[in-house]
């Protein structure tokens, strides 16, 4: 099915034939669409099932979806240049989507699209698209702490008082933004000590789900994350269900991030024009109205006028560092400190 | 007088051995072009110590703990009166089956405390002692009873006698097993994932999550391929020096089998133990969780049933196609070793087992960064996790094939030569029909381990499509048990189902 969809250099026919019949032996049937999108998604893939679904059923478009962690897809789409499949990328979070605008594989999304939404939720020059945002947050379990004794700043999780009472997933995408923060707030030096401290207290977890649900059992005190795994995981147990609750960091602390959840376009998409459409449908009303209302993502809709969940504290009232996109950077030093630190 | 190899068949033999080169070569490549400032820089980082002692000692203690109630076990399956002696033997060697990710998963859903080190050893403990288990088992079967009985006769105390007498025989097939043991220990990633216990395998993956095929990832590949080779060649030498421990094959009768008396109550309470734990758990715990209702919020991917179906018909295609591809690879190799064996040929195998050491981890690693930078058109395709399979899997298929053309005549393909017959019909006409069960095994064997394989699945898997153990795998590590369930459910039912059939089919030997 391969072959049909994209233009395939000559050379590599019989192995592409190979692979083809392979696939189509295993494969489910899409083979009827006129149009394909590729799709990289480091989102979660609930919210993009959904989202495909619909997108599917308005346009008639087809939508492939290769769902990973939203740095090794950013990664991926460099190490594979020019002859990459995919015609958006789809993520969690802002760095990912720097760092392939900086490689210059982005292309530029329709200042249309871009309009939607308010100018410091994309990028700067117009490279990528805010679509959804989230804010970092504690998680901490009810039953070992009082929600007195809680940091005002995420700085003070390194303080030896901490010893084995924070939870992190230093590998997680979310979790190195928060790095890149902190980094931009207090130097590299400072970030280093910062995740020196962490690595004295920390219990690492893969995952933020991970952390979120490690809280609620009472494996670790607090956690840090991102707001929407403990609604989700509310959402899973049944509010009498839960053990745990979401303590937010002072306002304008580096650990009251914000997460901006993006899209883009490749370059070396063949289907931008579709690519464009699934952008500007990720950010039209009535898809910002439904992830608004939806008990699956807890993201905060970037579209003005459309409400977020009614669980979450309104986007309005957050008060997240001043950080620039810019300056957030790509990740590529919040990666090179945690493995100095020994976190990675 | 033999006639020498069809050199036809000699070039086909190679194609095997030289794809399992093809990961090792690359990822060795790889670290070793990182510039060195960079590669001490990644390699003698805080995390790399801790993620040695981690790895060197669950390996450690796995290995001693595998081995003591994999022994145990044997002992009382083989030499004591117990009751169900047959049943007993079946059960204790199932575990095999059931994939380690799905009992750790079992056991994470269970209980909270299992994390770290302790749930690690349960896991590895309880999904591998089987590994040491059928081996020595069979060496306790195959023993000779006269020098036990000579030894009792001379004074020796049952205890004393054991571990004078039998252990020594033992010692091969149990060093044997205990390395088998090792070498999963170290090459195992999902479950200790799920257990959150950082290991070699486990920070690879991390690496590829924060950095793809990156020269992160690269370098620990490189330092486990090392360690998990050097372990091989310890198994190899090992090996080696069995045949001198082999008790000649003259006539001997069955052990007599110990009376338990007294001890039949905590023999059967420990077996029975032995096979809640390890069999009760996963699959009670799977069942659990069919019954419980899942939310969409937290539940990566709900089963419903066009998805069930689209895994398990994606698992099963590619379970075949791996069955194919790596049986007909080791076809033409088990052939030469069955009926030319020579060094060409035995150097040929001796690279084929090489496979054994090289992780599903690394195997994915080295495919990607080859086909993303050479073979483009096999990038994301079918066919290249299909390779990936039939690479990790042709030391299995290489065994059955041998053993299934050993056990066809010589004089049959001759004569069949004699009266003429062209050589494709010499192997479709005779060499089919005979060795054609033998053949089945070991496809089926690359089935099963096929279906219940993950990390390679993971990282290898076609744009779009999900098998079984990876919608497994998303829902478990995102702690969405109830969604898993039924994913995990037909998984293992497939598993168990399969392996049934070729323990029916083929008997208890080709199991181990």
């Amino acid at each position: 099915m391969t072959s049909r969809n994209r233009q395939r250099p000559a050379c590599g026919r019989r192995a592409v034939m190979l692979g083809a019949t392979l696939a189509a032996l295993l494969l489910p049937a899409t083979l009827s669409a006129a149009e394909t999108l590729t799709l990289y998604s480091g989102q979660h893939e609930q919210t993009v099932d959904q989202l495909v679904e619909a997108f599917q059923k308005q346009t008639g478009i087809v939508v492939k979806v290769h769902s990973g962690e939203g740095p090794e897809l950013a990664n991926q789409l460099l190490t594979e240049g020019t002859a990459s499949a995919a015609d958006v990328y789809f993520t969690e979070n802002s760095p990912e989507l720097q760092l392939l605008a900086e490689h210059g594989l982005l292309a530029p999304v329709d200042a249309a699209t871009l309009a939607q939404v308010p100018a410091r939720f994309n990028s700067p020059q117009g490279q990528w698209l805010g679509v959804l945002a989230r804010q970092n947050v504690l998680a901490y379990n009810e039953a070992k702490l009082e929600a007195a004794s809680l940091p005002t700043s995420v700085l003070d999780l390194a303080a030896l008082a901490w010893k084995g009472r924070v939870g992190i997933a230093p590998s997680d995408g979310d979790f190195l933004p928060l790095v890149s923060a902190v980094i931009a707030v207090k130097g590299e030096d400072g970030a280093l000590a910062w995740l020196r401290g962490l690595q004295h207290n920390a219990q690492n977890f893969d995952d933020d789900e991970g952390v979120v649900a490690a809280v609620d059992r009472g494996a670790v005190a607090t956690g840090i994350v991102n707001n929407y795994y403990w609604e989700r995981l509310r959402e899973q147990n049944g509010a009498h269900g839960m053990h745990s609750a979401i303590h937010e960091f002072a306002p304008g602390d580096v650990g009251a991030l914000v997460n901006v959840s993006g899209a883009a376009v490749l370059k070396t998409s063949r289907h931008k024009g579709a690519a464009q459409r699934f952008l500007a449908f990720l950010v039209s009303a009535p898809t910002q109205a439904a992830l608004g209302r939806s008990n699956i993502t807890f993201e905060y809709p970037l579209r003005p006028g459309v409400a977020a969940n009614p669980a979450l504290t309104p986007l309005a009232r957050l008060s997240p560092p001043e950080i620039g996109w810019d300056k957030l950077g790509d990740d590529s030093q919040a990666v090179a400190l945690l493995r100095k630190a020994g976190l990675l | 007088m033999r006639p020498p190899p069809h050199a036809g068949l000699l070039l086909a033999a190679c194609i095997g051995p030289l794809l399992v080169l093809v990961p090792i070569l690359t990822i060795l490549f790889e670290a070793v072009r990182i510039a060195p400032a960079d590669a001490s820089d990644l390699l003698f980082r805080p995390l790399v110590g801790q993620l040695l002692d981690n790895t060197v000692t669950l390996v450690a203690a796995s290995t001693v703990s595998a081995a003591l109630v994999g022994t145990a076990a044997a002992w009382c399956v083989e030499r004591t009166r117990l009751p169900g002696r047959r049943a007993w033997a079946v059960l204790v060697a199932v575990p095999l089956a059931i994939p380690p990710f799905v009992t750790s998963y079992a056991w994470v859903s269970l209980s909270n405390d299992l994390q770290d080190f302790g749930g690690a050893l349960l896991v590895v403990t309880s999904a591998y002692y089987p590994l040491v288990y059928l081996p020595v088992a069979a060496t306790l079967r195959g023993m000779d009873p006269a020098l036990e009985e000579t030894a009792r006769a001379l004074g020796c105390s049952p205890a004393r006698c054991f571990w004078r007498v039998v252990l020594p025989q033992l010692r091969p097939s149990l060093l044997g097993g205990m390395l088998l043991v090792a070498l999963n220990a170290l090459v195992e990633f999902g479950a200790f994932s799920l257990l959150r216990y950082r290991t070699f395998t486990t920070e690879i993956y991390a690496e590829y999550r924060t950095g793809f095929a990156g020269p992160g990832a690269a370098l620990l590949a490189a330092v486990l391929v090392v360690g998990c080779l050097a372990l091989l060649a310890g198994e190899a030498i090992l090996r080696g020096r069995t045949r001198y421990a082999r008790v000649g094959r003259f006539t001997r009768r069955p052990a007599t089998l110990l009376r338990l008396g007294w001890t039949l109550a905590p023999v059967l309470a420990g077996l029975s133990l032995l096979v809640a734990l390890t069999i009760g758990v996963p699959v009670g715990m799977v069942l659990y969780w069919l019954t419980q209702p899942g939310s969409a919020a937290s539940s990566p991917v709900t089963a419903t049933l066009a998805g069930l179906l689209s895994a398990t018909f994606a698992s099963v295609g590619f379970g075949l196609a791996a069955a194919g591809l790596t049986v007909a690879l080791a076809i033409p190799l088990g052939f030469l070793a069955a009926r030319h064996p020579g060094r060409a040929v035995m150097a040929l195998e001796r690279t084929s087992f090489l496979a054994q050491g090289v992780p599903g981890i690394v195997v994915a690693l080295a495919l990607v960064s080859i086909a993303v930078q050479v073979l483009r058109p096999l990038y994301q395709s079918a066919g290249l996790l299909v390779v990936a399979y039939a690479i990790l899997f042709l030391p299995l298929a290489l065994v059955g094939v041998r053993a299934a053309f050993a056990q066809a005549q010589r004089g049959l393909d001759e004569a069949a030569r004699s009266l003429g017959l062209a050589w494709p019909e010499v192997f479709r006409r005779v060499l089919l029909p005979v060795a054609g069960p033998g053949l089945g095994a070991a496809a089926a064997l690359v089935f099963v381990s096929t279906v219940t394989e993950l990390t390679t699945t993971l990282l290898l898997s076609p744009i779009g499509t999900r098998t079984l153990a990876t919608e497994v795998w998303v829902d478990t590590s995102t702690l969405a048990f109830a969604a898993a369930a039924p994913y995990a459910a037909l998984m293992v039912t497939l598993s168990l189902l399969s392996t049934w059939l070729l323990v029916r089919r083929f008997g208890a030997g080709v199991a181990a």
